[in-house]
Parts: C-alpha cells; sequence; structure tokens
C-alpha cells in the first residue's frame, strides 16, 4: 500500500510512513500560534490531568481516612532561632517560585524586544531560582524522612500522608528541575545568538516560560490543596 | 492573521500582576498563619487560588490574547477533572463509612506493615 493516491482535491498524496506523514500535516491550521506554542499547550493541558488526578486520588485518600490527617500546619513549620513558625518554609518556597515566574515573564519579553542578552540573564535568574526551590523541597524531604515520614506510614497520623506527600512534591520537583535543564539549554542558545540565525525570533523563549508558568501554576494547586487545606 | 504571532505588551502589566501575586500569596500564607477555620478557611484558599491560577494562565501565560479557538481547546478538557472530582467524592465518603462499619469510629487503627 504504499502506491500515492489521489485526494479530492486532485493533489497527489505519498503512501508508506511519509504518507503517514503527509496526512497529519495535511490538514488546515487550526490555532493560530506556531506549531510550537500549540504543541507545548497541549503536553500542558495533558500534565494538568497528571496533576489533577494525583490531587484527586489525594483528597480521595484524605476523604477517606479514619485516623485524624497530619497538621500541614505543624508538620511543615521550622523554627528560625526560636518558636516554630508554621509553613515558613512552604512560604518562602511559594515567593521564590513566584520570583522566578517574574523573571521569566520579564525574559519573554526581553526575547519579543531582540535583547537576547537581557533574556539569556534573566533566564539563567530564573533557573537559579528553580534550583533554589529544589534545595529547599530537598531541605524539606530530609527534614520528613528524619522525623520518620515513610510512604507507608509516619509517626503524626493517617498512614497516606507520607504516600501523597512523596508522590505529588516529587512529582512537582521533578517539573521544576526539568525545567531548570530546560531553561539552561535553551538560554544558551538564546545568548549564542542561534534563533536570530535560524529563525529570527524569540518564539522559543516563549514556550519555555509557559513550561515554566505551568510549574509555578501546579504548585499554587498543591500549596492550597496540600499545605493549606 | 486577526492578531500579531508575538505576544509583546508593555512591561508594566507584568510588574503589577508579579506585585500581585505577590501580595496574595501573602494573603493565603496568613490564612494559615493566623489560623482561620472552617467554611472561611476554605473560601479563602480557594478564593486567593484562583486569583493566583488566573492570573497566570491569563497574563503570564498570555492566554488573554489567544484567540477563542485555543482557548476553548486547553480550557474546556480540564471541566472532566471536575467530573472526577465529583465521582470521587462519593467514592471517598463509601469507603469512609464502610471502614467505620468494620472497624468502628475512634478506635486506634490496625497496623497494616
Amino acid at each position: 500500500m504504499s502506491e500515492a493516491v489521489m485526494t479530492d482535491t486532485g493533489d497527489a498524496m505519498p503512501g508508506g510512513a511519509s504518507g503517514i506523514v503527509a496526512d497529519f500535516s495535511a490538514d488546515k491550521q487550526a490555532f493560530q500560534v506556531p506549531w510550537g506554542k500549540a504543541m507545548m499547550w497541549f503536553f500542558l493541558l495533558s500534565d494538568t490531568f497528571i496533576f489533577g488526578s494525583f490531587l484527586t486520588g489525594y483528597m480521595t485518600v484524605r476523604m477517606s481516612v479514619r485516623d485524624a490527617w497530619p497538621v500541614p500546619s505543624e508538620v511543615f513549620a521550622l523554627s528560625l532561632g526560636g518558636e516554630p513558625i508554621p509553613l515558613i518554609l512552604i512560604a518562602i518556597m511559594t515567593f521564590i517560585l513566584i520570583s522566578s515566574s517574574g523573571t521569566m515573564a520579564m525574559a519573554v519579553n526581553m526575547g519579543y524586544r531582540g535583547n537576547r542578552n537581557k533574556a539569556f540573564w534573566l533566564m539563567m535568574a530564573t533557573a537559579a531560582f528553580g534550583a533554589t526551590f529544589v534545595s529547599m523541597q530537598a531541605f524539606e524531604w530530609t527534614k520528613l524522612i528524619l522525623e520518620g515520614v515513610r510512604p507507608w506510614g509516619n509517626p503524626m497520623g493517617a498512614a497516606q500522608f507520607g504516600s501523597t506527600f512523596f508522590m505529588i512534591t516529587g512529582f512537582h520537583g521533578l517539573h521544576v528541575s526539568a525545567g531548570v535543564i530546560y531553561l539552561i539549554v535553551i538560554g544558551r542558545r538564546v545568548k549564542s545568538g542561534f534563533y536570530e540565525r535560524t529563525r529570527g525570533n524569540y518564539e522559543m523563549v516563549e514556550i519555555v516560560g509557559l513550561y515554566w508558568h505551568f510549574v509555578d501554576l501546579v504548585w499554587v494547586f498543591i500549596f492550597a490543596f496540600f499545605y493549606l487545606w | 492573521m486577526a492578531q500579531e504571532s508575538g505576544q509583546q505588551h508593555p512591561i508594566s502589566i507584568y510588574f503589577w500582576v508579579w506585585g500581585l501575586l505577590f501580595v496574595l500569596s501573602f494573603f493565603s500564607y496568613m490564612v494559615d498563619y493566623l489560623d482561620f477555620q472552617g467554611t472561611m478557611r476554605w473560601a479563602l484558599i480557594l478564593l486567593f487560588m484562583f486569583l493566583k491560577a488566573g492570573f497566570i494562565v491569563s497574563i503570564f501565560m498570555h492566554m488573554a490574547w489567544e484567540r477563542l479557538a485555543l482557548k476553548c481547546a486547553i480550557l474546556v478538557p480540564p471541566v472532566a477533572l471536575m467530573v472526577l472530582v465529583l465521582l470521587m467524592t462519593y467514592e471517598a465518603d463509601y469507603t469512609f463509612l464502610t471502614r467505620i462499619i468494620f472497624f468502628g469510629e475512634g478506635a486506634p487503627a490496625p497496623v497494616h506493615h
């Protein structure tokens, strides 16, 4: 079945493997944005379902346990040389992630203005904020593990607390780590002028930006449902 | 094309949203710090959460300036998640009540490991 076929409009379409490519790319363009941006949006949509399912699973588990759920406000309290302050580390992590979102938005803006040097440094600042966030998360995990929190149980209450905590924050931390690498890879190309030579624009910076803002967006939901609720 | 493909907007709008996100995060942290409880706590948490999410998606991710086709393609499917949440609340209630029936209320949970 590799011979060419004729379409309604009379154009010859190739057969075989290149036929698959031709067929899937033959449709009329639906979204008036660069394809890379549309694809990033669809990836983020699928990621929304992953995180949405995790959070729904967490809700189901938390609603159905008989034992008291550990109080996040106390579990994540940290004493900075005095009285324990509730959730302070998580609050700082939230502010760091929001700062990184701001620098990312600025990087996208600078990219569109063609200021590649500023775009590069803002992207590196974003990556640095992201790395700081992941480091603080590693600290938080270490603290909880030392306190005896395990995926199958913990000394504070319902056993399911650990599994949902490690699963949800771990998956989010993985996204932040991947985002830091992604930012560094694209940032280096921005700095070297690669996109100016090959495309003449900085759409790529906006696509990285979409991913990064999504990571921040997911944290907004995790912060609300896991830490505050 | 009906709109420019590049998303170039004045920097001031990003600064405004950036500031707002800080303020809203501070407020949601205060919900915990000031120890709000009950319906008030949930309402405030959800309010600040949706405001923050809305600003990030519409301004930082430029959704506000995209065409309706893209908006619908991305923002409508997550409604399915709301259906899942609804179904799982029934499921969770059922599991909870079943556990009460079989293991009793208040008693210490059997050790499973």
